[in-house]
């Protein structure tokens, strides 16, 4: 059996002067696996990420990456931020450029390399435009590249489309999973609208009590590649009725 | 927004107003000496303008660009220092803030007394006025970058130079313009105070012995070039940001 992408073995941890948010919590996901996590706000969804890029370390337990438990995890994981956090003073291809070059690929190897994926990923046109003149969509787009630029097998993305209004929103996602249908990368993606996290993901992870001992788990009853219409066969509408459930439970 | 001429309308009208107004004043009060009228001052100007623009402009001009060189490369200099280290930090900064309680004006005669009436003496008093908002502004800058950029930057791998080079001095730039600019019109000043208080040239220092020959459209036309030179390093940093920040005018 190949090894899990990404693995929590017993993982505790807790702010510091805080109460534990996670205790000896197991989770495994595997190689090209598309999972979501769903909570309410401040439930550690963002905390988890932290964790796993190695912002955070775990105080008991241990976090592995493809079965190997690092000492230093940062730069090993893709992650991209809620906003998009794209340096303004950058363009737009020297923003995508900026996990290459902190790599130590040359600016100009790194270009050559990111011009051929601009087309894409539907930013032609913007290579030597300045963030602010991008519209959310857009910005969400290099930010994503970017992440997928850092060359990480696994990527996390932490409510990436939940400042984007609706029909942007629903674009995003239908070019997202096309994207990692084309990339074979793991993704974890971080959300708090229940259909956003069935139409994209193969697992869906509820946080519910604090401190965190497990992760609810729903797997997905829909086949790829998804329809928008598949939100609202009877399968799919049963499983969220009951994610509905688990979440409003958590809200006392 | 794009500037035209017309932004410029109102300042424009309000200084065509106020010399207006004073030269109404000086003809109506009629002692030269004491307040002379703006026509007087640019007769002053044409008159003696050979020995002005010859052998005080330079000078003057000299210790506001020494000055400035040296202020730009010790405050950004402290700057990045006390930013990457917080020892440098906590013994330097509190001393900044304070310093700026001491009156400069009145340590500038001890200047005199180190450096007699050399260049340096001046040169000390423009650093002296001009290196606080450049090393402040600029320190600033360097802490302005948020939480979230650095720890985006460190998940790629960021070492703590490249947090440096890719995220603090991008960010601090704009920050040290604001201080810059500050500086130049201070400059001016600076250079000025350490020409009135022991020269053998300068605009501060002939403007000063014009007023002891009570030639007041002779204190006056110094000062107006001074003037001048501040306002064109303002505009010339201005130009220089404009340049060097493109992405500012998308925002
Ligand atoms: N750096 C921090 N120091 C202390 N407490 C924190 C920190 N970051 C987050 N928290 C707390 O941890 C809890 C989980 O936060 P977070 O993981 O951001 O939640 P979510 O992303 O699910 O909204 C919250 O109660 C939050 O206040
Ligand atoms: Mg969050």
């Amino acid at each position: 059996m190949s090894n899990s992408a990404l693995e929590f073995k017993d993982m505790s941890f807790g702010y510091p002067y805080e109460n534990d948010l996670f205790m000896e919590l197991n989770v495994a996901v595997q190689p090209g696996e598309f999972v979501s996590i769903i909570g309410a706000s401040g439930s550690g969804k963002s905390t988890l990420f932290k964790l796993t890029v190695g912002l955070e370390e775990p105080t008991r337990g241990s976090i592995r990456l493809d079965g190997e438990k690092k000492a230093n995890r940062l730069g090993h994981v893709g992650y991209m931020p809620q906003q998009d956090l794209l340096l303004p003073w950058r363009s737009i291809l020297d923003n995508a450029a900026l996990p290459l070059e902190i790599k130590g690929v040359s600016k100009k190897e790194a270009h050559k390399r990111i011009i051929p994926l601009l087309d894409e990923f539907g930013l032609n046109g913007t290579r030597d435009k300045f963030p602010s003149e991008l519209s959310g969509g857009m910005r969400q787009r290099v930010s994503f590249l970017r992440t997928v630029l850092s060359g990480s097998p696994i990527l996390l993305l932490d409510e990436p489309f939940s400042a984007l209004d609706a029909i942007t929103k629903v674009s995003m996602q239908e070019w997202l999973l096309q994207q990692w249908e084309k990339q074979g990368s793991t993704i974890i993606f971080i959300t708090h609208d229940v259909d956003e996290a069935l139409f994209l993901a193969d697992r869906v992870f509820v946080l519910t009590e604090t401190p965190i001992k497990e992760l609810k788990e729903v797997t997905v009853p829909l086949n790829r590649p998804r329809r928008l219409e598949d939100l609202y066969s009877a399968d799919l509408l049963e499983v969220k009725k009951d994610l509905m459930f688990e979440l409003r439970s958590t809200i006392t | 927004m794009k500037t035209t001429w017309k932004d410029f309308l109102a300042p424009l009208s309000l200084v065509i107003l106020l010399f207006v107004l004073w030269e109404w004043i000086a003809r109506l009060i009629g002692m030269t000496f004491i307040l002379p009228s703006p026509i007087q001052v640019l007769g002053k100007l044409w008159e003696i303008k050979g020995i002005l623009f010859l052998v005080h402009f330079p000078a003057t001009l000299l210790v506001i660009v020494t000055g400035l060189f040296i202020s730009v490369v010790l405050g950004v200099g402290l700057a990045v220092w006390m930013r990457a280290s917080r020892i440098a930090e906590k013994t330097f900064y509190p001393l900044m803030i304070s310093s700026q309680t001491i009156p400069i004006i009145a340590l500038a005669p001890i200047f005199v007394l180190w450096f007699g009436y050399s260049l340096w003496s001046k040169v000390a008093v423009t650093i002296l006025i001009t290196f606080f908002p450049i090393a402040v502004n600029t320190f600033d800058g360097l802490r302005s970058s948020s939480r979230e950029f650095k720890d985006l930057l460190l998940t790629m791998g960021a070492t703590k130079k490249d947090l440096f080079l890719k995220l603090y001095v991008p960010s601090a730039i704009p920050h040290f313009y604001s201080g810059l600019k500050v500086a130049v019109t201070l400059s001016v000043i600076g250079a000025a105070i350490g020409e009135w208080l022991g020269a053998q040239a300068g605009l501060g220092y002939f403007s000063r012995r014009m007023m002891t020959q009570f030639d007041g459209a002779g204190v006056f036309a110094p000062i107006v070039i001074l003037s001048f030179i501040g306002i064109s390093l303002f505009l010339g940093v201005t130009l220089l940001e404009k340049i060097t920040l493109k992405w500012r005018e998308t925002e």
